[in-house]
């Protein structure tokens, strides 16, 4: 399911970095499987998936630290495949951050460029302590430093190079919630200074949304979906993708009509449509998606049917306040729960349990995937991983 | 290493190490226990035993005169074997590193699952006694023996040319026999050494080299210091290598110690020869240990 890369980006500038049928075997463990992409120079790109999934064999096939099993690297026009680490233009901010603990956070900093034989390394490290904020603590060693300073040397260590690609590996994983918002915030800013690729790893969807301009969305080693964040929000094609970006209740549907813009579809007896160019499936069973903060519950017989989708007989099940808004859960007449979720605006008084409610959603909102596949993947649990 | 910008680490202040008291002491009791009458009773004795009267008898008994002079006449005598002592376990200690040094790295990375299959034939040595193991090396080395001649077909000794009884093999059997104490140190400073480490110094435009050079080899100084030690501190007192593949031109201190003490029966002698023998020692760990710590050392 690679994708080609011509839907999401202009085939750029120069020094795009280009996989080209990339796969990877451990044994008979495929862990990255015939991937094709192309990161854009001077993008931010963000590789989201799960644990497991084969993001960081990726990364280091592109770093040199993996051999490919087959499959080609490049960058701009030159091939990459099978030169050794230390003579690519690329740098990665490690997992583990990897730093060398018997040198100070100045040595860290300018180990590359002094490998390089940079004459001005002093200064240079110097302006880019300054840049991560760290210049006070140049001369300690890094296990006297806190994990987000641990972080920011990482970081520093590997863009003072000003690499062509720069790779990072999960770098915020280890922080704390809010310490990680702010290094987002941080890393989105120096991306833009610098107008250095990056490549982001994570398996955190919030991190990728607010921080990347194309995300792939990355399970099994095989791309499932790749552009946009509200693209891939708004209509995902997998019902992966659909769950592992924020949440979907998906519904099962038959297909009545795909013939014309508006796909009919019959949903236990109630007839609902969604827009062709969201429709992943032409034909027989289909999970119709609809994500939960664009569904309308209204009370029972009191909205009109005009241009919104309508499902009818719901029944209210539970209800969560969470301050800016409520969540409900819905029972459809077929047993099924839907999440509603309603801004608290105050304009009208929460439902209670037992409510009867009709749920409306316009038509743009929704999208029609392929039945064959399960309805629970990429269901992520809890807030984290 | 030549970083000339950085001033070396403050120590973080912490005021926590003077908070902890507790019982933790009670821990050191066993063991200083232990020293105080195995270790620093026999030394103290020893001292003592260094000063007494020459002149006194293992069957009369000695007197304790404070005869420094003792010490005068050890080192008179014995000087070249000091000199000799330090050469030979220097230049074991040397070619200990040079043969243990990879042997240590191919096991902490190379070896896989054979990694404790290889642990094993280091110390596999150990399983039968010093004494035997060394007398099995005259056989080895002896005239007639395969080893020289095949060296002798290979025209690197002469025809008359012999190992046996010679500086070389007694510095060969010293080598021998304190590889494992140079190998397991270094082994166990290089397993700890991470292997993203050694991948990120390549991310960072490191040829394998000199990856091993800034990284892989300060990382492993403690190995290095330790091994080096637990191989140059026993060769120094050394004296069976020398007693079974030397002859008395390659005797080192240990042999005019243990002659002292068990043939001659002269006390005082063999205590100032061990006291001087035991202050060198120490003064160059002292050194050694403050020079390696402060400039490579974590
Ligand atoms: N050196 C290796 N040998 C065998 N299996 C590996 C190796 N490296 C990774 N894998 C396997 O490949 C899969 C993908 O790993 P990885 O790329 O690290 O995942 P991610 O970074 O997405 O969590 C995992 O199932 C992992 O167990
Ligand atoms: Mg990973």
């Amino acid at each position: 399911m690679a994708q080609s890369t011509d839907e999401s980006s202009s085939p750029g500038s120069g020094q795009d970095l280009r996989l080209e049928s990339v796969s990877k075997k451990f044994g008979d463990f495929v862990a990255v499987d015939n991937l094709t992409l192309t990161v854009p120079q001077g993008s931010f790109f963000a590789l989201l998936g799960p644990s497991g999934c084969g993001k960081t064999t990726t990364l280091r096939i592109v770093a040199g630290l993996e051999d490919p099993t087959l499959g080609r690297v490049y960058i701009g026009e030159d091939e990459i495949t099978s030169l050794r680490p230390y003579k690519r233009p690329v740098n990665t901010v490690f997992q583990s951050y990897a730093l060398f603990p018997h040198l100070t956070i100045f040595e860290n900093v300018c180990f590359g460029l002094r490998r390089k034989g940079v004459k001005d390394y002093k200064d240079k490290t110097r302006e880019m302590l300054d840049l991560v904020q760290l210049e006070p603590y140049a001369t300690r060693k890094p296990a006297q430093l806190s994990g987000g300073q641990q972080q920011r040397v990482a970081l520093a260590r590997a863009l003072i190079n000003e690499p062509g690609v720069l790779l990072l590996d999960e770098p915020l994983g280890a922080l704390d919630l809010k310490l990680r918002r702010q290094m987002q915030i941080e890393l989105k800013r120096i991306q833009t200074e610098i107008d250095v690729t990056f490549v982001h790893v994570t398996h955190d969807q919030e991190e990728a949304m607010t921080m990347a301009d194309t995300i792939a969305v990355m399970n099994h080693g095989v791309i499932e979906q790749m552009g946009a964040p509200s693209e891939l929000y708004e209509n995902p094609t997998t019902t992966f993708v659909a769950n592992f970006l924020g949440q979907s209740n998906l519904i099962v549907v038959d297909v009545v009509d795909s013939s014309g813009q508006t796909v009919v579809l019959d949903c236990h007896g109630q007839k609902v449509g969604v827009d062709a160019a969201r429709s992943h499936t032409a034909e027989g069973k289909g999970w119709l998606g609809v994500r939960p903060e664009k569904i309308f519950a209204s009370a029972q017989g009191t909205v009109e049917h005009d241009d919104a989708n309508l499902l009818t007989g719901g029944v209210v099940s539970d209800v969560s306040f969470v301050g800016v808004s409520t969540q409900y859960l819905v029972a459809l007449p077929w047993g099924q729960e839907v999440m509603v979720f309603e801004q608290n605006t105050g304009h009208r008084a929460s439902f209670k349990n037992g409510d009867a409610v009709d749920l409306a959603w316009s038509r743009q909102h929704a999208f029609l995937l392929d039945a064959g596949q399960d309805a629970h993947a990429g269901v992520v649990s809890g807030d984290d991983e | 290493m030549t970083q000339t910008t950085t001033s070396p680490p403050k120590a973080s202040d912490d005021g926590e190490a003077s908070k902890r008291r507790g019982w933790g002491w009670l821990l050191l009791v066993p063991g200083m226990l232990w020293l105080a009458i195995f270790f620093l009773f026999p030394t103290v004795q020893l001292f003592f035993t260094s000063l007494y009267d020459p002149s006194g008898s293992y069957e009369q008994g000695y007197a304790l005169t404070w005869h420094v002079a003792n010490y005068v006449d050890a080192i008179k005598d014995t000087w070249n074997l000091f000199g000799r002592s330090f050469m030979y376990a220097g230049i074991s200690t040397f070619v200990c590193l040079l043969l243990g040094y990879p042997l240590a790295y191919a096991i902490a990375f190379k070896a896989g699952r054979w990694k404790n299959v290889m642990l094993v034939l280091v110390i596999a040595p150990f399983f039968t006694s010093f004494l035997l193991r060394t007398l099995s090396w005259r056989a080895i080395l002896a005239d007639q023996g395969p080893v020289t001649s095949f060296l002798q077909t290979i025209a690197i000794l002469p025809d008359d040319g012999r190992l046996l009884a010679t500086p070389v093999a007694v510095i060969a059997g010293l080598i021998y026999n304190f590889l494992p104490f140079m190998t397991l140190p270094l082994y166990a400073s290089l397993d700890k050494v991470d292997y993203r480490l050694i991948e990120a110094a390549g991310d960072l435009y490191s040829s394998p080299f000199t990856g091993f050079r800034k990284v892989t080899f300060p990382l492993s100084l403690p190995g290095v210091v330790s091994g080096t030690l637990l191989t140059f501190i026993p060769a120094c007192g050394d004296y069976i290598n020398a007693e079974l593949l030397g002859t008395p031109k390659q005797y080192m201190v240990g042999n005019r110690i243990q002659a002292a003490f068990l043939t001659e029966h002269n006390y005082p002698l063999a205590a100032s020869l061990s006291i001087i023998l035991m202050l060198i020692v120490v003064l160059m760990v002292i050194v050694y240990v403050r020079k390696s710590g402060t400039e490579k050392l974590v």
